[in-house]
């Protein structure tokens, strides 16, 4: 194997990206058309939830957590604005309904930071429990009817694209203006990250609480702010699917978790914590994206997407361990005893 | 330098400080002082309480009674509260980030204390490489931490304490992985800052350093502070025997000489392509053989050889005269060999499990009854070995992790006596265990190897080689480069071999 490339595969990041290369190739190679703008924007746009959903697991990752209620906040908030907005009846700017369902999410992570950060509970038993929770609430109280007749401004808002063209099969394929929702979440969470101390906070926990505590960090309040944070986005992610749909389904999203978190792993995020990166996240949700939609495509039936799926995370973060192991052999045997 | 230190005005004081965990009691009204420029050493055996002590001190934890000021004002059980009145701690187990690089786990202390808001890296990073360069150690800053050596990790933790510009800076056993020349720096370090005015809190099981840098001492014996003074009103015995309630002889231990026998293993230019070369052992029954060497000297990468862990590419091994292959730990396992390792923490326990299953876990065969484990005979076994390594816990139901560094140590030595192999491995045996159980492990080994197991020690510790050997290698870069019959080599002579051409 030549160094670059094994450098390359030596990250899960690195080796999601050679699968994408492959699979487009391949792909390329048995239908043509498949190498085109169009795929691509369809790609984008079929990967704009799970990647928004995505860039709040990373988070929750990376503090040594997981949060699988990402999804059961996103429906909720998502269905409770939609509420809330046609039960007011008033004029609201798109931008207003964004916020509202964001702040829903928050405090919906706020109720699952205080009981991680707070109470310290494990945070897959909190999450699970509350998964079910926000979702048995969300059918038990807000209703299970779709709601078909959206504001305009949704509609308004979902018909204005960024760019538009046709694809191979004559399709009209688009990437509408809630692409930038992903953009905007994507630079806020990179900049937070890599560029305020509150980010490196986050991998601080990730890497050891106990130590973050020994140092000064407030460990409850950087968890509990982790997961507002979290819910927010989820909240923002429940919003974006309903400018996609054009209608707001209450079962819908819920059942993308696991979706969500395979992402996030293959983008490079460590389940044990410490680890995750917003392009490593972004890769990991265009990958999964890729294979369900084009596999979908090409009439392979849809069960073997998960076992694609499935093996590629074997693999992804399979692959770097062995190589990290190889490459240290290597090492090894160069070196000489003599001085 | 004493007199002028009490002049000055006190940074640190904690007054009549109590706790206890649970029923345990672990300090009682324990008061101690600090100065501006004052070394002070807190010494006693181990789970006496001194990190217990630190850790109330640095507000982690909260005593049950008592008070702790620092700088005039006072402290509750808050970190981050201490740490900007100018506290910086290293702790007995690092606590550094494995996930981050070398120096943001050095600028974080200081950028949590600033109440830094975004993340400064260019200037955390100068005062990274800064500090470094000032203690004159050479670890590429933007290493992760997991990827480093112990020692490198130790020289990090250090690092960050200093990197905080604190005006009190303990340090829970900081030298337990160094070299000697890294502790002669960290000594120089010390002193330079002394000079300006930090005060120190040093906690050393190491006896002569405690003398080299200290200027006063505290004594904790279980957790009541027992003498306290000049450091001048202390030798090393009056301190061993203030420590332990008793004297401890420092010298080579008396043994009955070992019949000669065939050993058990033998390997024959053993070598292993970039760690060591050419070796020939004999282990036999009856028989303490040491291998001293510095840290990357390959000792460490022999003795995991021996125990199956990594294999030889050339050469032999050969048991019972008949040549063997170790495809892995459990083939040595099963043919008697037992292997305590350098790292106890991450290779040794299950911190959170309680004793009794980190002392049986591997002879849970021992008590089998018609093929289902008999519980109750595992626990009076483990109490057993709790008595008979003296390890300091009410019961053998608490987990490992509420116990004192050195009696972590023990339970790691119980559970491989427990399985009473034919030849036991031990890699730095007595790292963080205090001048007297490390007596008793001492005494304890040699009562193992007169009982008929060979037992071999990899150690960087010389005097404890020869206090604890029959025969003493000496390992530098891969090669055995010196043997010696421990009756008639000295210390100096010994460090001398260890150290030539090493550290280029
Ligand atoms: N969290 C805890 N729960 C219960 N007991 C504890 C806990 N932490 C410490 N102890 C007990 O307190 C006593 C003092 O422990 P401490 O760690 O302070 O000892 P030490 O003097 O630092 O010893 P060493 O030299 O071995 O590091 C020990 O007996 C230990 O078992
Ligand atoms: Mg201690």
């Amino acid at each position: 194997m030549s160094k670059p490339l094994s450098r390359v595969l030596a990250t899960p990041q690195g080796v999601v990206l050679i699968t994408v290369l492959v699979f487009a190739l391949v792909l390329s190679i048995i239908n043509p058309a498949f190498f085109s703008v169009a795929t691509l924007i369809d790609l984008l746009r079929n990967s704009l939830v799970t990647g928004i959903f995505a860039l709040g697991v990373m988070m929750v990752l990376a503090s040594g957590g997981i949060d699988v209620s990402c999804t059961a906040i996103g429906a909720f908030a998502m269905y409770a604005t939609m509420k809330i907005v046609l039960g007011v009846d008033i004029d609201l700017p798109i931008f207003a309904f964004f916020a509202l369902s964001a702040l829903i999410g928050a405090m919906l992570g706020l109720f699952n930071g205080l009981l991680i950060g707070i109470l310290g509970l494990p945070t897959l038993i909190v999450t699970l429990g509350t998964l079910s929770l926000y979702r048995g609430v969300l059918l038990t109280f807000l209703g299970t009817t779709y709601i078909t007749a959206v504001p305009r401004e949704i509609i308004a808002f979902s018909r204005k694209v960024l760019v538009r063209m046709e694809n191979a099969a004559g399709q009209m394929v688009s990437l509408p203006y809630s692409f930038l929702v992903l953009v905007g979440v994507a630079a806020v969470v990179a900049i937070l990250i890599n560029f305020t101390l509150f980010g490196r906070k986050i991998y601080a926990i990730g890497g050891s609480e106990e130590a973050a505590e020994r140092i000064g960090i407030r460990i409850k309040r950087v968890k509990v702010m982790i997961y507002v944070l979290a819910g927010a986005i989820a909240g923002l992610a429940g919003m974006t699917h309903v400018t996609l749909s054009r209608m707001a389904n209450p079962f819908d999203l819920v059942g993308m978790e696991l979706n969500v978190i395979a992402a996030v792993v293959l983008g490079g995020a460590r389940i044990t914590g410490g680890y995750g990166t917003v392009t490593g996240t972004l890769l990991g949700v265009f990958v999964i994206t890729m294979i369900n939609t084009t596999l979908l495509m090409a009439g392979v039936p849809s069960y073997w997407q998960k076992v694609v799926i499935g093996g590629l995370i074997i693999v992804g973060t399979g692959l770097p361990i062995v190589i990290e192991r190889l490459s240290r052999h290597r090492e090894r045997i160069s070196r000489s005893l003599s001085a | 330098m004493t007199l002028e230190a009490e002049d000055k005005p006190a940074v640190l004081e904690m007054r009549t400080i109590r706790k206890a965990y649970g029923p345990v009691r672990v300090l009682a009204d324990v008061s101690l002082s600090l100065a501006e420029g004052e070394v002070r050493c807190l010494a006693g055996e181990n789970g006496s309480g001194k990190s217990t002590l630190i850790k109330i001190l640095s507000g982690v934890v909260g005593a049950d009674a008592g008070t702790v000021t620092i700088a005039g004002r006072p402290q509750g059980n808050d970190a981050k509260a201490a740490i900007s009145a100018g506290l910086s701690v290293i702790y007995q187990d690092f606590s550094l980030f494995p996930n981050l690089t070398v120096w943001e786990n050095i600028g974080f202390l200081a950028a949590v204390t600033a109440g830094d808001t975004l993340h400064r890296r260019s200037a955390r990073r100068a005062l990274a490489t800064e500090t470094l360069k000032r203690m004159r150690v050479e670890i590429d800053p933007d290493t992760p931490v997991e990827r480093l050596p112990v020692a490198s990790k130790q020289l990090v933790a250090i690092a960050r304490a200093l990197a905080n510009n604190a005006r009190i800076i303990v340090m829970d056993e900081p030298t337990t992985a160094l070299t000697r020349s890294e502790v002669a720096r960290l000594l120089e370090i010390v002193g330079a800052l002394r000079d300006e005015g930090v005060a120190f809190l040093f906690v050393s099981h190491k006896i002569e350093e405690v003398f080299a840098i200290c200027d006063t001492i505290t004594v904790l014996r279980d957790g009541r502070v027992v003498v306290e003074g000049p450091i001048q009103e202390f030798d090393a015995a009056s301190l061993v025997e203030a420590m332990t309630g008793r004297s401890i002889d420092s010298r080579r231990l008396p043994r009955i000489q070992a019949e000669p026998t065939a050993p058990f293993l033998s390997a024959r230019k053993l070598g292993r392509r970039g760690e060591y070369t050419d070796v020939d052992i004999d282990l036999r029954p009856g028989e303490i053989v040491s291998v001293v060497g510095l840290l990357g000297s390959g000792r460490t990468e022999l003795a995991l050889t021996l125990f199956g862990t990594l294999t030889a590419d050339e050469g032999r091994i050969e048991i019972g005269g008949l040549p063997v292959v170790f495809a892995s730990e459990s083939d040595a396992i099963d043919h008697g060999i037992a292997y305590v390792p350098e790292d106890r923490l991450t290779e040794g326990l299950f911190l959170n499990q309680t004793i009794r299953d980190n002392i049986v876990v591997s002879s849970l065969e021992k008590n089998l009854r018609a093929g289902f484990i008999d519980a109750r005979a595992l626990a009076q076994r483990a109490r057993d070995a709790v008595k008979a390594l003296r390890i300091k816990t009410p019961d053998v139901s608490p987990s490992v992790a509420t116990l004192s560094g050195g009696n972590q140590q023990r339970v790691v030595l119980a559970r491989w006596m427990e399985r009473d192999p034919k030849l036991m491995i031990l890699n730095g045996p007595t790292v963080g265990v205090d001048v007297g159980s490390k007596r008793e492990i001492h005494e304890l080994l040699v009562a193992l190897s007169r009982s008929g197991k060979a037992v071999m020690v990899v150690t960087d510790d010389i005097s404890e080689a020869i206090a604890l050997s029959d025969t003493i290698l000496v390992m530098v870069r891969g090669k055995i480069t010196g043997r010696f019959d421990a009756n008639d080599v000295d210390e100096d002579q010994l460090y001398n071999e260890v150290i030539k051409e090493g550290r280029a």
